[in-house]
């Protein structure tokens, strides 16, 4: 009788209805995590102060909630009105009580045995948009589900899996639309963002990341190389209301590690692009890896924030890119304003007054492998940066690792790899990481808190002046958001491939973070 | 050790297809010559560049133990050994079936065979060579360094030769020697058995198993040399070539499955 009661006090909570102004004014309701980054500008900080630093070292396991998949556990969970939303491997999602983490509803999708996923099948996260929740298949649909019984509502073929391609993003639900990417970069797909309608699915634009013939840009493709130029669109981008612009990052051209077969500068693949949030259509670009032969996708997450830049007050966005290169651009524009290496890297000289790298001869991938840093993982990656609009500082966990490359064949067949190459680690070279405190609009560092493997987690900043994450050996930590000390820490066991978010339940603040097989919540005893 | 757990988890396969032939159509004295090429730089790290072993199996045999035929020697290259070190690669099917290949004529290539007497070499083993303070042959020996009980199937001769005489080079990661000063100004040597940011784990010399939190440590530092000693002058060239010809026999409790 109590589960009951219990389940109906979240279901009448519920009636309130995520409308886009709700996700406008995220601040207004810290309580609540109510998209991917937690506001659109992808800042992913909590202003909830309860746990802070002269506290943190009391937090406690509060619940544990765990998968039945081995898969590696990606997600960043929703709290909205009392009820989690967990995306969990494959593509499959769980409504939780937020104070108990029993779960309230299940939706789960059987998958055909033949799916074509890179690295895992994986997803990152939900969307959640009126009352339905949106999730994105490793099968490539979207589907949309009921947010009170995790019925379907409508389910659309985003494209085709048997082609390579995939979704493992989490969608982004802005106005009336759920805008979504797809995976596919080491199958030679043709990358694309799509913005469906919220209420019927159906399709209200689509932007191909490689232009077809008579666009512009298309003339960056050596013959036909277009038609499998990749360029995934697998990380969840930011939107700005004033511009009513979407910003969202683009992945490898394909193949990844063989560029003779498509010479040119590879537009829009590892790029940053500027969409009409009603249209699709491109507002500005800009490519930070022409011609990549080092699999270093632009799929990191843009930071928008106003800054300061050489005098002159502008509307920023930050991109810490995996090319070990750290940008600021104008968002409004797209102008290159700042470019400086944020981690070891020897494959350019530098960045030139319009941002374009300056390479340095002989870091191709070749058949005998070439060392070259930073590693194929980069110095940074899908998973996310915060920013503290408290201390002001933009905070990246930063990986100092390189890797041999390797140049190889490129025989492309529908549906099947196409990577044209490969990568190892260089014997005998230690790899290492950090959290870095980076001042946004300068790149200068003010802090860094080295970590003894490069991480693949994200961070979360709090109005309680912490910095939380974990380090690849599933240490979850709190750092002193101001200074860098560690000050609290808990072996999870596993590893970790999330980004963690804080949220209320019953007036108590709580950490989430998914680590191992299961998704950790942590809150004051 | 992180990158290569790193290659193995982003670029994780699952078995979709298998070649459609049933032997390797990529035989030629170009597709050997491409084979090879693609071997010393992506397999040669771990197996040797003629085979003969490492970190990895020793190639350079007449049959390998785990690839009876071509189309398993060609999944084991796509898709890796589970539970191993031998990760999957990204290269093309052609590719593959190059490097496989090449990977077969290494068989018929001598790589300093053994020509010594394994019975005295076994001698030396337990006796003068003292190599069980250390390895472990069965349940015989130390914990110090990596267990011998099937090395011969793992390296060949001429890889066993060069490890005794030089044996710095490629320590495996699991067998770094740590060197630990506690504040109160002990220390304590080991090998490194799991390390992370804030702890680091050790098997001491007399065997036993330690864990460290690193705050409570004045300084700690990795050996990147190899704590095993040169046998280059203390044994006599002719038992260095029973020692070889005894480790090279040695091939596990299975016949030489690892």
């Amino acid at each position: 009788m109590r589960t009951a009661a219990c389940i109906l006090a979240a279901s009448a909570a519920l009636s309130a209805q995520v409308t886009h102004e709700r996700l406008l004014d995220a601040a207004r309701e810290p309580g609540n995590w109510m998209t991917y980054s937690g506001n659109f500008a992808g800042h992913r900080f909590s202003p909830l102060t309860q746990v802070n630093d002269a506290n943190v070292s009391r937090l406690k396991v509060a619940w544990v909630y765990t998968t039945n998949s081995l898969q590696k556990f990606e997600t960043t969970p929703l709290v909205i009105d009392g009820v989690m939303y967990v995306s969990e491997p494959p593509s499959n999602v769980v409504a939780l009580d937020t104070r108990t983490g029993r779960p309230l509803w299940r939706y789960r999708r059987p998958m055909p045995p033949d799916i074509r996923v890179c690295c895992g099948q994986v997803n990152r996260g939900v969307a959640a948009l009126g009352d339905s929740i949106f999730i994105g298949t490793v099968d490539s649909y979207l589907v949309a589900l009921d947010a009170k019984t995790g019925a379907v509502r409508w389910e659309t073929k985003v494209n085709e899996y048997k082609s390579g391609y995939s979704v493992t993003v989490a969608p982004l639900a802005l106005k009336d639309k759920v805008v979504i990417g797809v995976a596919g970069g080491e199958y030679g797909i043709r990358g694309h963002l799509d913005a469906y309608d919220a209420k019927s699915g159906k399709l209200a634009w689509r932007f191909y990341t490689v232009p077809g013939p008579g666009e512009p840009g298309h003339d960056t493709w050596a013959g036909d190389s277009w038609k499998r130029g990749s360029a995934g669109t697998w990380v969840t981008g930011a939107y700005d209301p004033e511009t009513d612009l979407i910003y969202w990052g683009t992945g490898n051209p394909g193949p990844d590690w063989n560029g003779e077969v498509r010479k040119g500068d590879n537009l829009y693949s590892d790029s940053i692009v500027a969409l009409d949030a009603n249209s699709g259509q491109l507002k500005w670009h800009f490519q930070f890896t022409p011609h990549d032969v080092h699999d270093w996708d632009a799929t990191e997450v843009p930071v928008l924030v106003d800054g300061e830049v050489r005098g002159q007050k502008r509307k920023l966005v930050i991109f810490p890119n995996r090319n070990a290169f750290y940008y600021v651009l104008d968002r409004v524009s797209g102008q290159f304003l700042l470019g400086k290496a944020y981690a070891k890297q020897t494959w350019a000289k530098g960045l030139d007054d319009n941002g374009k790298p300056i390479r340095l001869p002989g870091t191709f991938p070749s058949i005998q492998g070439t060392a070259v840093w930073p590693s194929v993982a980069g110095a940074n990656n899908w998973y996310s940066p915060s920013y503290s609009p408290k201390t002001g500082l933009l905070y990246i966990n930063v990986r100092e690792a390189g890797s041999l490359y390797f140049f190889g064949e490129a025989d492309f067949k529908l549906g099947e790899q196409y990577n044209g190459g490969g990568f190892r680690a260089i014997p005998g070279e230690e790899e290492w990481g950090a959290v870095r405190a980076f001042r946004p609009a300068t790149g200068e560092v003010a802090w860094e808190h080295k970590v003894f493997s490069p991480p693949y987690a994200g961070l979360l900043s709090t109005g309680g002046n912490l910095v939380f994450g974990a380090t690849s050996e599933a240490q979850f930590f709190a750092l002193n958001a101001t200074t860098g000390k560690e000050l609290y820490r808990f072996q999870a066991g596993g590893m970790v491939r999330s980004n963690p978010m804080s949220y209320l339940s019953g007036g108590k603040q709580y950490v989430a973070m998914a680590m191992g097989n299961s998704l950790y919540v942590f809150g004051l005893e | 050790m992180h990158g290569l757990w790193l290659t193995v988890l982003l670029f994780q396969q699952q078995a979709v297809d298998v070649p459609g032939f049933d032997s390797n159509p990529f035989t030629s004295p170009s597709d050997l010559a491409q084979g090879e090429k693609l071997y010393l730089g992506r397999c040669a790290g771990c197996h040797g560049p003629r085979g003969d072993g490492g970190k990895g199996a020793n190639l350079a045999v007449p049959t390998l133990s785990r690839a009876a035929d071509d189309k398993t020697l060609w999944n084991i290259i796509r898709y890796g050994v589970p539970d191993t070190e031998m990760p999957s690669s990204l290269m093309a099917q052609r590719e593959i079936w190059q490097v496989a290949a090449f990977v077969k004529s290494l068989g018929a290539i001598q790589s300093g065979a053994a020509s010594g007497d394994p019975k005295r070499g076994e001698a030396v083993t337990r006796g003068k060579g003292g190599c069980l303070q250390c390895h472990a042959i069965g349940s015989d020996g130390g914990r110090m360094g990596p267990a011998l009980t099937d090395i011969g199937a793992r390296s060949g001769p001429g890889h066993l030769r060069a490890k005794i005489v030089e044996p710095q080079g490629d320590v495996p990661h699991t067998f770094r020697l740590a060197s630990l000063r506690g504040r109160d100004g002990k220390t304590v040597s080991g090998i490194r058995l799991n390390e992370d940011t804030f702890s680091i784990q050790i098997r001491d010399m007399t065997g036993g198993l330690r864990s460290y939190w690193k705050k409570d440590l004045a300084d700690w530092k990795m050996e990147k040399r190899s704590p095993m000693p040169s046998y280059k002058g203390k044994l006599s060239d002719g038992e260095i070539d029973d020692l070889v010809a005894y480790l090279a026999g040695l091939r596990g409790a299975k016949g030489g499955e690892r």
